[in-house]
């Protein structure tokens, strides 16, 4: 006969394991400490042949039941935290790190920092050497609450300042952070992975302190290293910060090259465009073509008059000059099937004209320029504009009505 | 007085008792080594044992334990369930007289008390827990238990000396130990002469005795006793005495992790008693609660069905000559007839009659039941007629909420128990810290489990599904008539459904695949698996099970038929 249905130990704790999911699914507290009690002896695996991983389990499930139980407090849940750091001597830091996010998520910043200097200080045989990339982040977790410290010091030293006193032992107190802070910090920073939380703290620092090269390089290597993932902050961190060195609109340009590849609809893709279409190199202006081309392209733009007027912007200029119509043509090429629908439906115009006057307007102007005067969008905008009076878009419908022909040119 | 062997000096049979208790030839005064059986179920001190058996080394134990036998332990454990059982209610000669023999028969055939040991055969007692050689106590590489499946799968091993150099051959530093004298020998017996004992033993041991005094407990209902904590089965070492050390490989005799399933011990308590050579057990007849008219009664009611329904399945029981007490006694090592499961036979021919009367092809029963509901409207006098809709919600609804709460039970069962157990002493502490761990999560989640506390042990009961008639809201079908479905022919009354169709059309060969029918739920209308359902919950055992006993019942019934029949699928006429 198949012993497929004998009841054992084993199958009896996964079917109370898929109770415990069930209830935590359902945000049912109550009932899933009601089953994790009974699965909790999974841990006494002596002579049990089957390795069910219990403790592992045990922690993660145990955890979420006690932070959210309405009858559960801090005391217990660090108790639990404690009886689990000594349960699986190969998970201790990871326990300990996830412990102290908890502490810091309830606003218990001391406790966690000193949770995370204990756990910096420990030590056991091989395992230190294996958790060492856990050691790593505990250690930049210090550092980074130690940039929270200095970051408070630096606050009252500047309050201070304003008031006409000095304090040198607030200073004092503020560099001895910022020593801290930094060591650990840079050393994370190296092993490649993501750390906008890091690489921001650590840069900031090291602007305070005017170290604008290490600062520099820091933000180069985090964007450009290609062991690190590709980052679109990274990028982000360093446009701000040659932004904020005064750098060349050139420099500028190629920081933010990279996040355009890797998120064209990104919201500094205006700032972007906005450079791009005031360079004097043509190439760099058929990229900012590219660039509010694609932004338009995705859905959350839709309704961003600025970049519509970027776009209006630069078309109009194109259209004027009556050169480089062909990158038009190019851009439009593969979006002439569905940008109509997308954007210049007769319903959307209604609803851009109740809404956004000035949006309306842009986006007539790229409509009557891209489908014509006939489109239904201008038509109907420009109708609704000038039927109120308003001269900008009488000034639009006679500009549209004079290049009409362009369209043509584009589309055919 | 029962000792009948011939002398080997003068082949005589005339024995007498030594003072030390021996049996010596009066004719020729030759002194044997069999001693006479005493009576005494009691944990057996270790002075007697060792009177018994020869060349045994003993060992110095510092931790207060003493050297006991595996078979000890399981005496112990018997003892426990009978007591158990006669709490419930059970006869007191269950215990004294019955299991009591049946033990010592076992003892004796198998050669583990009360015999002289077989030459070549001798007990030594492997190293003990404590000993100096330290076992890899790293739960990561199970090396004791690696040793353990190695020495079973190797067969036959002569005598336990090769055995324990075949240990030091594979690793030097494991030393295969337990805490009683005989714990490894006992695992690396060849199993087939011997039958060797084990946990789902105890219960074949408790159902047979049961079956021998015909006590009103099927085997369904023990097992279910079991589970539910009325019979020690599970933990049942934590009732051993202090001095007797459980550690090592006693755990993998001892700790069982599974609950055994009804075939297990149903096919155990046979190939037991044809061992111990039993003669034909008492009769089965009509007034014994096994038989399957009073079976079907309890059935019938615990399924709340109309009691009208017991004439029917008396008429099929004597029909097909299941009722006889030849066919329901148990004639121990007769292989040709099958044998009887009682509560799985009653159950199924509960399913035949109601195939019989409502076809169950998903179909006809709901049309039957609209037109007995017909019927009942224009139905002034005498009971309500039974509608096979409304007993379908009402059943329903409560399987469904039993199974959900049977199924939560098995979810939350607590399979450890407080005494601790470690395979060597080294992994003592551990063990006892982790436990400490474990009692106190079970404490900090206990607390926030809410106002629901684990129920007290619910009184042990016979019924599992209750019908009260009291009620007034009709949810009790019990005093309900079959008139509603039935027709007058010929001054009788006979079923409407004319119709019926066969599980299978031929029986499997039970020896070669273990089952007379192949069930799967798919193949079968679903008004049919909720009946099987049904029963299986009550019963606790796979549908598969009753669809097994369907399926011969119907051929017995159809037999005639089915010979005439070809091997087309068709629907009968009855």
């Amino acid at each position: 006969s198949s012993n497929e249905h004998k009841l054992n130990f084993k199958k009896s704790k996964e079917a109370c394991l898929s109770y415990i999911q069930d209830a935590l699914l359902q945000k049912q507290w109550k009932r899933a400490a009601e089953f994790l009690t009974c699965y909790v002896e999974s841990l006494e695996k002596d002579y049990s042949r089957e390795h069910i991983g219990a403790s592992e389990i045990i922690w993660r499930i145990g955890t979420e039941i006690l932070w959210h139980h309405s009858q559960s407090n801090m005391k217990e849940f660090n108790c639990f935290m404690e009886q689990m750091k000594t349960l699986g001597v190969k998970r201790y830091l990871k326990v300990c790190l996830e412990h102290v996010f908890h502490l810091l998520c309830n606003g218990q910043i001391d406790e966690a920092y000193q949770n995370l200097s204990l756990a910096e200080s420990w030590r056991f045989g091989e395992q230190t050497a294996i958790q060492d990339k856990e050691m790593k982040l505990i250690q930049a977790y210090r550092g980074l609450l130690d940039y929270c410290s200095w970051s408070k010091q630096k606050n009252i030293l500047l309050e201070h300042g304003e008031d006409g006193f000095s304090d040198l032992a607030v200073e004092q107190e503020m560099h001895g952070y910022f020593r801290k802070a930094a060591v650990n910090l840079k050393e994370i920073i190296k092993i490649p992975g993501v750390w906008d939380v890091f690489v921001r703290c650590y840069v900031d620092l090291l602007e305070f302190y005017g170290d604008h090269n290490e600062a520099r390089q820091v933000l180069n290597e985090y964007a450009y290293n290609s062991k690190f993932p590709a980052n679109p902050n990274a990028h982000v961190y360093l446009y701000q910060f040659l932004k904020r060195q005064g750098e060349s609109k050139k420099s500028l340009i190629s920081a933010l090259k990279i996040l355009h590849d890797i998120v064209p609809s990104h919201e500094l893709m205006i700032d972007f465009n906005t450079m791009l279409q005031k360079s004097k190199k043509r190439k760099k202006r058929r990229l900012g073509l590219e660039v509010i081309f694609a932004a338009l392209d995705y859905a959350g733009w839709k309704e961003n008059a600025k970049a519509w007027s970027c776009l209006a912007r630069q078309v109009k200029q194109i259209v004027i000059s009556e050169k480089h119509l062909d990158w038009i043509k190019q851009e439009w090429d593969s979006r002439k099937d569905w940008w109509p629908a997308f954007h210049f439906s007769r319903y959307l115009a209604k609803r851009n004209w109740q809404e956004n006057k000035s949006l309306s307007f842009e986006k007539a102007l790229v409509a009557g320029i891209l489908l014509g005067k006939d489109c239904k969008y201008f038509k109907y905008v420009s109708h609704q504009g000038c039927k109120a009076q308003l001269k900008r878009f009488r000034m639009l419908k006679k500009f549209v009505t004079r290049h009409n022909a362009v369209y043509l040119r584009i589309s055919g | 007085r029962d000792f009948n062997e011939r002398c080997v000096q003068c082949s005589e049979v005339n024995w007498g008792l030594t003072d030390g208790g021996r049996f010596y030839c009066r004719s020729c005064h030759n002194v044997t080594e069999r001693t006479r059986e005493v009576v005494n179920t009691d944990f057996i001190t270790n002075s007697r044992v060792q009177s018994i058996t020869k060349g045994l080394k003993k060992q110095e134990k510092t931790d207060g334990g003493c050297e006991w036998y595996i078979c000890e332990g399981f005496q112990l454990v018997l003892k426990k369930q009978v007591e158990a059982l006669e709490a419930l209610g059970v006869c007191p000669q269950m215990k004294d007289e019955i299991l009591c023999n049946f033990w010592r028969c076992y003892l004796q055939k198998s050669k583990q008390a009360y015999c002289k040991r077989p030459a070549g055969e001798t007990v030594k007692a492997l190293s003990v827990c404590g000993s100096s050689t330290d076992v890899d106590s790293d739960p990561e590489r199970p090396s004791l238990l690696h040793l353990l499946s190695l020495s079973e799968s190797e067969g036959d091993l002569q005598t336990d000396c090769s055995f324990a150099s075949s240990v030091s051959k594979v690793s030097e530093s494991t030393s295969v130990y337990s805490g009683s004298v005989d714990g490894s020998l006992y695992l690396m017996k060849n199993q087939k002469e011997k039958l060797r004992m084990t946990m789902p033993m105890t219960l074949s041991f408790c159902y047979m005795a049961l079956l021998w005094v015909r006590e009103p407990i099927t085997l369904s209902e023990l097992l279910r006793f079991v589970v539910e904590g009325h019979i020690p089965y599970l933990n049942v070492f934590q009732h051993f005495p202090e001095k007797m050390k459980l550690c090592g490989l006693d755990l993998k005799i001892f700790c069982v992790e599974s609950w055994p399933t009804y075939e297990e011990v149903f096919d155990k308590m046979h190939e037991l008693a044809a061992f111990l050579d039993l003669p034909r057990f008492p009769d089965i007849t009509e007034s014994c609660f096994l038989h399957p008219d009073m079976l079907c009664m309890k059935y019938l009611m615990e399924a709340n069905l109309p009691d009208e329904l017991h004439n029917w399945t008396c008429r099929v029981v004597k029909k097909i000559g299941i009722g006889e007490v030849d066919f329901l006694t148990l004639m121990p090592g007769n292989k040709s007839r099958r044998k009887v499961k009682y509560d799985v036979l009653a159950t199924a021919v509960i399913v035949v009659v109601l195939k019989l009367l409502f076809l169950l092809d998903d179909h006809y029963e709901w049309l039957l039941s609209e037109f007995a509901e017909e019927r009942n409207k224009n139905n002034t006098e005498g009971g309500p007629y039974f509608e096979f809709k409304k007993w379908y919600e009402v059943v329903k609804h409560s399987l469904d909420v039993e199974q959900k709460k049977l199924d939560e039970e098995r979810a939350k069962y607590l399979w450890r128990c407080e005494k601790p157990l470690f395979y060597s002493v080294k992994n003592k502490s551990k063990v006892l810290k982790r436990r400490q761990m474990v009692v106190n999560l079970q404490n900090q989640f206990g607390k926030l489990s809410g106002s629901v506390q684990r129920a007290e042990k619910p009184n042990p009961s016979s019924f599992q599904l209750r019908w009260s008639e009291e009620n007034t809201d009709g949810s009790c079908f019990h005093g309900y008539s079959l008139k509603g479905i039935l027709q007058e022919k010929r001054g009788l009354l006979t079923a409407m459904n004319p119709d019926y169709w066969l599980c299978t059309v031929k029986l499997c060969n039970e020896k070669l695949c273990g089952h007379l029918a192949h069930y799967r739920e798919v193949e079968f209308p679903q008004s049919y698996h909720f009946v099987l359902r049904l029963f299986s919950f009550l019963l606790r055992i796979q549908p598969a099970y009753i669809h097994d006993e369907v399926c011969m019942i119907e051929h017995k019934l159809f037999n005639k038929k089915l010979c005439k029949k070809l091997k087309y699928n068709t629907v009968l006429r009855k």
